[in-house]
């Protein structure tokens, strides 16, 4: 596993201008379970695959809350993430208090890679938030990079997920929030392996997103489906599934 | 002749006698601020449809002398926010960093200065509470005037307390007593912020600027005026007062 003597620390460069802890902090965000984000217009979907360390044990939580407006799912170490989300929960309610506002999704700066003794993160997130200007999706990664996304797929097999979302991509603009929600199941099920399934265990999702027009606020509160209350949504995928399926015949 | 270093540069006790300690106190509790120095008198606040004015005069005075006759006391925030300052003028300028530094840091986000008036004024609500909690209060009251997060107009008080008042008129120090109840008659409670026009609204602040000039002492006939509608901002900051007849004094 050892490369050669750079990567005792992430501050020392290699000579080829590589710093290997960051690279490896990165190999554990591909270890941790999948998860998939997608924006339309109006909503942002996190869905996520949960997974029990034991066949007794409960299932690791993928999406957490941060604020009403705002959600992250993550990949990778579990335990970073939960220092990661604390703080941006931290944030979030800083400036609630002093502002009156809710904080705007967005990149906001790494800097444990530029101090001796401390290590990258060893989580990837989906950052899911709305503010005045619509929905948004963001990608952080251990190195620091983030990205604004219109869908992303990190963690173990998500290069079934991604390429699922690059042949779909036109579709979801336009596409209604269960649509969305629907996009996101089908992407999350591509990078199943064979014996696998998705159920309403090792299945979450969250939606956030702006209120229909004439109602109330203009947001649409952060929803996080776990359980029972993914049945609804694991049909829609399946009568989806079963329409696409049945046209195809029809076609041949 | 006394050689020690505590007598150091003072008058020396053979000339003047013993210089009395009671002026320069070491012990009990510590006073910061208790009082402004130089000050700016009222500002005026209404709200119209679509947009907020406000007004104040050039007049920075020191006690009771006319110190300083061109200081500009509203300031803008952004692109969509105006903060008129009432009372002390080194306070303004302290308050008026923040806001530069807080404009400079949310322009350097990805997303650009979003904040607004609303969220401005419970910023500095909270600045004002914490300061006079600390018993080193800044000497302000100010109007904050803009738009909230709906997009409606927006114009909201706080003072050196961190108390905060809101209403479609407002004014501060000797306005509230004589522009708020000419304001209250031209526009009563029931009447509908839609039937407000800007005109209206220019022409009562310019009303009650010269009432002010002509009853407020410490008031002058320079002043500025700030007009906030969907179109932006527009600040006139030297304009005179006219019409006026001080010929009877």
């Amino acid at each position: 596993m050892f490369r050669n003597n750079y990567d005792n620390d992430a501050v020392t460069f290699s000579p080829q201008g590589r710093i290997f802890q960051v690279e490896y902090a990165q190999e554990a965000v591909k270890q941790g379970s999948v998860v998939v984000g997608l924006v339309n217009k109006t909503h942002v979907v996190l869905v996520g695959l949960k997974r029990n360390a034991e066949e007794l044990s409960s299932y690791q939580k993928k999406i957490i809350e941060i604020d009403s407006h705002m959600a992250i799912a993550i990949a990778g170490l579990a335990s970073d993430a939960r220092v990661l989300s604390n703080f941006m929960k931290q944030q979030s309610l800083g400036s609630k208090m002093t502002y009156g506002r809710p904080i705007p999704p967005g990149p906001y700066p790494q800097t444990n890679t530029q101090h001796y003794g401390k290590r990258p993160y060893g989580v990837g997130l989906l950052v899911a938030g709305v503010d005045e200007s619509g929905p948004h999706l963001f990608e952080f990664q251990p190195s620091g990079l983030t990205h604004e996304m219109a869908a992303c797929a990190i963690g173990a097999r998500s290069q079934m997920a991604r390429t699922y979302l690059e042949r779909n991509l036109d579709k979801f603009p336009d596409s209604s929030r269960d649509e969305l929600i629907t996009h996101g199941l089908r992407a999350l099920k591509e990078t199943l392996s064979q014996d696998k399934e998705l159920t309403v265990d090792n299945t979450s999702v969250g939606v956030v997103g702006l209120a229909p027009e004439g109602s109330k606020g203009r947001i649409e509160s952060f929803k996080l489906y776990e359980g029972q209350e993914t049945v609804p949504l694991l049909e829609a995928l399946e009568r989806a599934d079963g329409a696409a399926e049945e046209s195809m015949e029809v076609d041949s | 002749m006394n050689h020690f270093p505590e007598a150091w540069g003072r008058p020396r006790d053979d000339v003047y006698g013993a210089y009395d300690h009671s002026y320069l106190q070491t012990t009990g509790p510590k006073a910061h601020t208790s009082s402004p120095a130089v000050t700016g008198t009222s500002v005026l606040g209404v709200k119209f449809n679509g947009g907020v004015v406000l007004a104040t005069d050039n007049l920075a005075s020191y006690g009771s002398l006319a110190r300083f006759t061109d200081v500009k006391r509203l300031r803008v925030f952004g692109s969509n926010a105006i903060v008129g300052f009432g009372g002390d003028v080194s306070d303004m300028q302290y308050i008026d960093r923040l806001l530069e530094s807080i404009d400079i840091r949310e322009n350097y986000s990805h997303h650009g200065n979003m904040l607004n008036a609303k969220n401005l004024h419970t910023y500095l609500s909270k600045v004002f509470y914490k300061r006079r909690s600390e018993f080193n209060p800044l000497w302000n009251h100010i109007l904050v005037a803009g738009y909230d997060g709906e997009g409606e107009p927006f114009l909201s008080s706080a003072d050196l307390l961190g108390t905060t008042f809101s209403a479609p008129h407002l004014a501060t120090g000797f306005g509230a007593h004589l522009a708020v109840p000419i304001l209250r008659r031209l526009f009563p409670e029931e009447m509908p912020l839609e039937e407000v026009s800007k005109e209206a609204a220019i022409e009562a602040l310019k009303q009650c600027l010269k009432v002010l000039y002509y009853r407020d002492a410490r008031s002058m006939d320079k002043y500025s005026i700030a007009v906030i509608t969907k179109e932006g901002i527009d600040i006139k900051e030297n304009e005179v007062i006219e019409g006026t007849e001080l010929g009877f004094c």
